[in-house]
Parts: C-alpha cells; sequence; structure tokens
C-alpha cells in the first residue's frame, strides 16, 4: 500500500491562496486506510475549507484516482463541475494527484506527502519493508530487506554503528541487518551472510520505469 | 620499509590519526603529525569524520606525504558512488599514496549536513574488492585500466559488537575482499580483547588494536552511552574522575592498556582526539 501523511494544513491553504472555489477528491484505497482520503476526511477537509471561505464545488471519494481510464471517465462525467473549479485539491497520493492532472486536465494542488510503500502492521500504523529497488534478494536475507530496513542499504552485513540492536541513525530503528542475522540464524540459514554479495544494479531502477505487461504487450 | 611491507613482515605496527579541519588552515594539523614522523609507522586521515564537511582526506593525505610521513588514506562508501570511489583511488595512487582506509562510514543524518543524499552505493566489502580489482588492473565494468596501482588495503572491525556474530561474519568477508589489516574500535578491556583474538587467530590477518585517550569522565561516559561497541569500566572512568592531571591520566591509561595488548595484536592505533603532542609520551611509557 502506498503510505501518505496530510501536509500541514497551513500549507495547503497557502497553495490555494488564489483559489475561490475547490473541488476535493480522495481515494477509496491506500488513501481510505490511511485516514489521509477517505469519506471522513474529505467532509473535514470540505468544512474546514468553508470556514476559510473557500467554495467547495464537491467533496468525493473517488475508485480510484490512480486509474486514469476511471478518471477520464469522471472527467466526462463532472465536466460542468470540473470546470467550474479553481482547482482540485488531491487528498490521495502523488500518483493520483498526476493522473488526475492528466485525466482532467485541472489544475491540481497535493493535499499529501507520498512517503513510502507500506506494510499495514495494524490499524494506523504502516512499515516501510520494501524499498522498490527492481531487484528482489528477499530469498537471501530472510525476507528482511537490507535496501528498506538499513538507512544505508548496505548489502554484505552490519556497518557496526547499532547500539544496543538499535540503528546509529534513531533509536527508533531496529539495526536491519540483525533482524536479518536473528532470522537466518533461527532458520538455519546463516551461510547465505557469509556469501559476499555483489553490489546492486541501480540501472534496473533508472526513473522513470514503465512496463508493458506480456499478456498486454502479445495481445493482438 | 612502507606500511604494507612492515605488515607482511610481522613487524609491530604504531599508527596515529588526524582529522583534517573544517576550512583550509592544515598547519596545525601537520605541525602535530610532524611530532609523530619518527615515532608512528603511519598516520590516518580521517574521511569527514561523524559525517561532518571537512578538508578532503586524500589532500590531506597527499600533504603529509609531502612531509616525509606514510599517510593511510581513510575512505568512506558515504558520499561516492562507485565511479568516484574508484577515480578517488585510482587518484591516491597517482599522488602516491598506497595505504587505503576502507569504511562504511556514519549516516550523513548524523553530522552537519543532516539533509545530505547518502549514497551507499558500495558497502565495505564492495569497496575492498574493487579496489583489489583495480590492483589487478581492472575496474568494476572489467575495463582494463592503463597503469596499475598498488595498494595496501585495510578495513576496520568492531571487537566489542554485540551480539559479535554478525560483526565476525562481515570481518571474514572483509578477508575474502582482500583486507590485508584491520584497526579496531577502542579498546579498554584487555581481558574482553583477548576473547576477541581468540576468536580471529585463524584468519591470520594483521590487527591493530584501537586506542582512545580518556579525555574526561563526561566523555567517557559518552562514549558508553553513545559509541558501539565501545566499553569504557567504571574503574576507569573513577580512576579519570579522581586524577588533579586529565592528560597525564590519559597518557597512563593509554600506555597501560598498550602494554597488555602488546602480546595480542600486531599493532595499535592511537587515536587522541586532538591530543596528538601526547602520543611521543605514551609510546615511551608502553615501552614501544
Amino acid at each position: 500500500m502506498i503510505i501518505t501523511k496530510q501536509k500541514p494544513i497551513d500549507d495547503i491553504l497557502k497553495c490555494l491562496e488564489k483559489v475561490s472555489s475547490v473541488y476535493i477528491v480522495g481515494c477509496t484505497q491506500c488513501a481510505t486506510v490511511c485516514k489521509t482520503g477517505g469519506e471522513e476526511e474529505v467532509k473535514k477537509m470540505k468544512e474546514f475549507l468553508e470556514s476559510k471561505g473557500k467554495k467547495v464545488i464537491a467533496a468525493e471519494v473517488w475508485d480510484t484516482p490512480c486509474n486514469l481510464l476511471e478518471v477520464k471517465k469522471r472527467a466526462r462525467d463532472r465536466k460542468a463541475d470540473l470546470e467550474g473549479s479553481g482547482s482540485l485539491l488531491l487528498m490521495s497520493c502523488g500518483d493520483g494527484a498526476h493522473t488526475v492532472v492528466i485525466g482532467t486536465g485541472m489544475p491540481v494542488v497535493p493535499a499529501n506527502d507520498t512517503l513510502f510503500l507500506g506494510q499495514s502492521e495494524r490499524a494506523g500504523r504502516f512499515n516501510e519493508v520494501c524499498a522498490l529497488c527492481g531487484d528482489c534478494t528477499l530469498f537471501i536475507t530472510g525476507g528482511y530487506c537490507p535496501n528498506a530496513l538499513c538507512p544505508k542499504g548496505l548489502q554484505n552485513g552490519p556497518c557496526g554503528g547499532a547500539k544496543d540492536g538499535k540503528c546509529e541513525v534513531s533509536p527508533d530503528i531496529d539495526c536491519g541487518w540483525l533482524l536479518i542475522y536473528n532470522r537466518l540464524k533461527d532458520t538455519g540459514k546463516l551461510d547465505n551472510m557469509k556469501n559476499l554479495l555483489p553490489p546492486k544494479d541501480h540501472s534496473r531502477a533508472i526513473r522513470p520505469r514503465k512496463i508493458i505487461v506480456d499478456a498486454v504487450k502479445n495481445r493482438k | 620499509m612502507t606500511l604494507k611491507e612492515k605488515i607482511k613482515n610481522k613487524k609491530f605496527i604504531i599508527t596515529a590519526e588526524i582529522g583534517p579541519p573544517k576550512g583550509i588552515d592544515i598547519k596545525p594539523n601537520l605541525d602535530e603529525a610532524i611530532l609523530l614522523k619518527d615515532k608512528v609507522d603511519a598516520i590516518n586521515v580521517t574521511d569527514s569524520q561523524s559525517a561532518v564537511m571537512r578538508l578532503g582526506s586524500l589532500a590531506v593525505s597527499r600533504l603529509l606525504k609531502e612531509e616525509g610521513i606514510e599517510p593511510i588514506y581513510q575512505l568512506t562508501c558515504r558520499d561516492r558512488n562507485r565511479i568516484a570511489l574508484q577515480s578517488d583511488a585510482l587518484s591516491a595512487a597517482a599522488l602516491g599514496i598506497e595505504n587505503i582506509l576502507v569504511l562504511t562510514g556514519d549516516h550523513p543524518s548524523r553530522g552537519d549536513h543532516p539533509g545530505a543524499k547518502p549514497v551507499f552505493d558500495l558497502d565495505s566489502v564492495q569497496l575492498i574488492s574493487a579496489i583489489k580489482g583495480l590492483e589487478s588492473g581492472r575496474d568494476m565494468a572489467g575495463k582494463e585500466l592503463k597503469g596499475i596501482p598498488k595498494f595496501c588495503v585495510g578495513a576496520v572491525v568492531n571487537p566489542g559488537a554485540d551480539p559479535i556474530e554478525p560483526e565476525l561474519i562481515k570481518f571474514e568477508k572483509k578477508i575474502k575482499a582482500g583486507a590485508e589489516f584491520f584497526q579496531t574500535q577502542g579498546v579498554y578491556d584487555a581481558g574482553a580483547f583477548a576473547k576477541f583474538i581468540g576468536q580471529v587467530k585463524h584468519y591470520n590477518t594483521c590487527i591493530i588494536a584501537g586506542i582512545i585517550l580518556i579525555k574526561s569522565p563526561d566523555m567517557a561516559r559518552f562514549m558508553n552511552k553513545n559509541v558501539a561497541g565501545i566499553f569504557i569500566p567504571d574503574s576507569l572512568i573513577k580512576e579519570v574522575e579522581a586524577a588533579p592531571d586529565k592528560q597525564q591520566k590519559a597518557v597512563e591509561i593509554a600506555a597501560r592498556t598498550i602494554k597488555e595488548l602488546k602480546g595480542l595484536a600486531q599493532g595499535v592505533h592511537i587515536m587522541s582526539l586532538g591530543w596528538n603532542k601526547l602520543v611521543p609520551q605514551i609510546l615511551d611509557k608502553a615501552g614501544l
């Protein structure tokens, strides 16, 4: 899931400084789970903006703002309202915000900052466990990713900076390599850690990445 | 004899360390180093230590060499990708610098430019391999070099790491990658160090034990609390507390520790943290 966090409300207001009427769009998926763009948050945002003297043309939760075809369909259905607003306020991830720019042709202000690909531990608690590196080595490191869990992304073991099992970067971060070590040890696979791993091939993750699924590519 | 030759010939190695300044006023550092010229085998030059931006370790290493002092050029993975790391290693060789100490480097968030992009394109094991590759005449892309450099590649190990096993696994990888010597984190407990040596003796590699001067009880407590793998016993802190002359006490403790470690390690690396003028006294008292 894409983890988002709402921008400071003053920053959002500043972005909407020259806008008198706003069209608010939330997302039924990730942003709903993150409580940054579900029904409740969209409603709250509407009330807040109205209290600040803005006209809210619409406050909707779309399924989903990151789907270009869906967005284009919405753009056709809601053409008059969209064109009557000064800007959209996207309570989604950056993917949603960009897709709505493309799909509606309207100016868009993002209400959220997009943070990471996250595991949902339980309601409202999210952890970054995958760094989207494009070259998965979880089978070597016991299912714990050193690129995501070690702030230095080291491939061959701990840096030596951890104290009491915590990373030198912050006492709130467990040493990723200690997690890997413990897991490999517990599962009898410590030999995995003894192999010298080569540097990562960063050419596999040159931005912007794009993919066409084979099944689609081969369709006649 | 160069450091590389001394290591090979199992000589007892004495190294010290200087940290380049923030700025270009290098004279005080050079004066400090010159004082140690005939007392130590080589002097480490730190690479923007603690992720605090400073004058470069390569330039200062070269300046030491011009003074007739053998430098150990510290190179971290923190700020450079594989292109810059290999290029800097070649630059070192072209400047007549043979010794490179490879380190991961502290995370930038710990330093004075916390917003800097952390690079860590290679880790310390991979960087050792890359430098050994240059010595064999090829870069990491397999391309042939015009003129082949020669290095003496060192690495670090922390005998106080807890748990020790992951540290030992990485230590072994560094040896396999080609590390020729190791400098350790500061050692204060010869007994614990002896235990570590027992665990690594069979690798038959050169271990140079780290000595960090205790400048004050507060510094000792700070290190115990914040520095990984450092354990300064309470008795030592009390001893420093009771001493009227902190510098003399630092000399005495360092000399005593060196005497205890002499038979265990192949050398000592004295990190004086600005008190390099005391190093000759320490060596004298330690009988070196």
